[in-house]
């Protein structure tokens, strides 16, 4: 492993450690890059230690000790810091400080999408500038972004802290619902095609496996790798070579990775033999059924949509039912599938995409076209837009 | 420890509330007061009268300049703030645990922040 490997990934368990010890992002940021800068300077004449992590913290924890020095007027609160980094006890692997920073994080007095880019930038340990570059905002936006919110971290006290049991469902899933917005955020990029060299996706399965690591026990956790590896494992069967998308019933299945779609499976299994269903689970085991069906044709049908069906019972959305629906067509035909999506409103385009499409099969070809016309009126990104038009297209020719 | 104020705020009622309806909070507001009070939780608080009450100053062009009175709150919104207490607890959770203990918060809603520390 070369060195800036190990920094990467040293440094986060590092950079999570010193947080608690300083009880300040900002501080520990600083003092865990002085640390990182004087091991370029001298693991490449020494060689890299045997244990880096021991190696960085005790150095980060130098720099801390020195940054709060240096500074003349010191509060009680800076005190308190001085004497905890004094007394630090070695390093474990940093294995509960991850933990316990990925929970703050995704604190509920923090807005959803600062948890996204805190959880990015101090767990992940990406720059301000390549986060600001997957979500199309300016560096400046995503600085101050980040700066507020470690602003309310320490002057609010928000506390880095597993919660206990008995909040741990409720805050959890705040968890989960941050590392999912990062994977999302990666598969379907909001608008437009994106270009950065930073892989959203990658990020969110590193995230869920750390969670996996961390929390064994959590069936949730494991749904949720299990469903982003199964969702990841179609990504190069998903974009055509012009880069339109392809739905699931026209990929090329043999473009699938399917060691990784084992491995959900795999996940799936143990987690639902735990009897603790929810909605990540219920999810990754409709991804993996997709996954391991050799044909469109061959899905297993019925369970996808028994799944559903108890997906929709947990966790009601319009989303949901629109999946639900499809499933439901494919098994007892369009006409069901119709009269499940009768009286959803929403202006979400896939909503009616999916009418659309139930129309086109029952032959009702003008009514097809009214919903995809419907469904363009609708914010769409670039892959989608490009689909929904192709469809318009064929239509017109079935009509001549 | 950390020291935080909780604003409580309500919709201040055209007509006052009746005997029946006073002494039903004030019973949640004293059991709420015990049970902090005993915890060594709360550092201070106040109940206020209503905005009508209220009056507002500015000082215009600086110190020393024109003071403007105004009748009413600073701002005129739906909810009122109606009082306070400063809670010192050992972080963010512990005191938004007791900020949802405050009748106010079911009755409007509670805003929590931190003082600052100038010690």
């Amino acid at each position: 492993m070369n060195l800036e490997e190990t920094i990467r990934i040293e440094g986060g368990r590092v950079l999570a450690t010193l947080i608690r010890f300083a009880g300040d992002i900002h501080l520990a940021e600083d003092a865990v890059q002085d640390a990182v800068v004087a091991a370029l300077g001298s693991w490449d004449t020494d060689g890299v230690p045997d244990n880096p992590a021991a190696w960085l913290t005790t150095t980060a924890r130098r720099k801390a000790l020195d940054r709060l020095r240096r500074e003349s007027k010191r509060s009680v609160k800076e005190e308190e810091a001085i004497r905890l980094l004094d007394e630090a006890p070695p390093p474990d692997d940093g294995r509960d400080d991850r933990l316990r920073l990925i929970f703050t994080c995704s604190h509920p007095a923090i807005d959803p999408t600062s948890r996204v880019v805190l959880s990015l930038k101090t767990v992940c340990g990406l720059s301000a500038e390549e986060i600001a570059a997957v979500f199309l905002v300016k560096p400046g936006t995503m600085r101050q972004r980040l700066t507020r919110a470690k602003a309310k971290i320490r002057d609010a006290h928000i506390p880095y802290r597993v919660p206990e049991d008995h909040e741990l469902p409720e805050r959890l899933q705040a968890v989960l619902v941050t590392v999912n917005a990062v994977f999302t955020a990666g598969h379907h990029a909001a608008r437009g095609s994106f270009d950065s060299r930073v892989d959203l996706s990658e990020e969110g399965i590193r995230l869920a496996r750390l969670l996996v690591d961390l929390m064994p026990d959590e069936s949730e956790c494991q749904g949720l790798l299990a469903l982003f590896l199964a969702t990841h494992a179609r990504r190069e069967a998903r974009t055509a070579a012009d880069g339109e998308m392809v739905l699931l019933a026209d990929q090329d299945r043999t473009l699938w990775d399917h060691a990784a779609i084992k491995e959900a499976s795999a996940l799936v299994d143990r987690a639902l033999r735990r009897q603790r269903p929810g909605p990540f689970q219920i999810q990754a085991a409709i991804a993996t059924l997709h996954g391991l069906a050799p044909s469109y044709d061959s899905t297993d049908w019925s369970q996808i949509v028994q799944l559903y069906r108890a997906l929709e019972r947990l966790q009601p959305s319009v989303v949901v039912r629109v999946n639900r629906a499809v499933a439901e067509g494919e098994l007892a035909g369009p006409d069901v599938a119709l009269d499940l999506l009768e009286g959803v409103e929403s202006d979400w385009h896939l909503l009616w995409a999916a009418r659309a499409e139930m129309y086109r099969k029952l032959g009702r070809l003008e009514e097809s076209r009214r919903c995809l016309h419907r469904a363009l009126s609708a914010e769409v990104n670039e892959s989608d837009r490009a689909l929904l038009e192709g469809r318009l297209v064929a239509l017109a020719s079935i009509e001549s | 420890m950390p020291r935080y104020v909780a604003l409580i705020y309500s919709a201040e009622a055209d007509t006052p509330p009746s005997q029946e309806e006073w002494d039903t909070v004030m019973v949640e507001y004293n059991e709420f007061g015990a049970k902090a009070g005993a915890a060594g939780v709360v550092a201070g608080g106040e109940a206020l009268h209503e905005t009508s009450t209220a009056t507002t100053i500015h000082v215009e062009g600086g110190k020393g300049g024109e003071v403007i009175t105004v009748d009413g709150p600073y701002a005129e919104t739906k909810e009122a703030l109606g009082g306070f207490y400063l809670l010192d607890c050992a972080d963010l959770d512990e005191a938004l645990e007791w900020a949802a203990l405050i009748p106010g918060a079911w009755h409007g809603y509670v805003e929590v922040r931190p003082c600052i520390d100038f010690g």
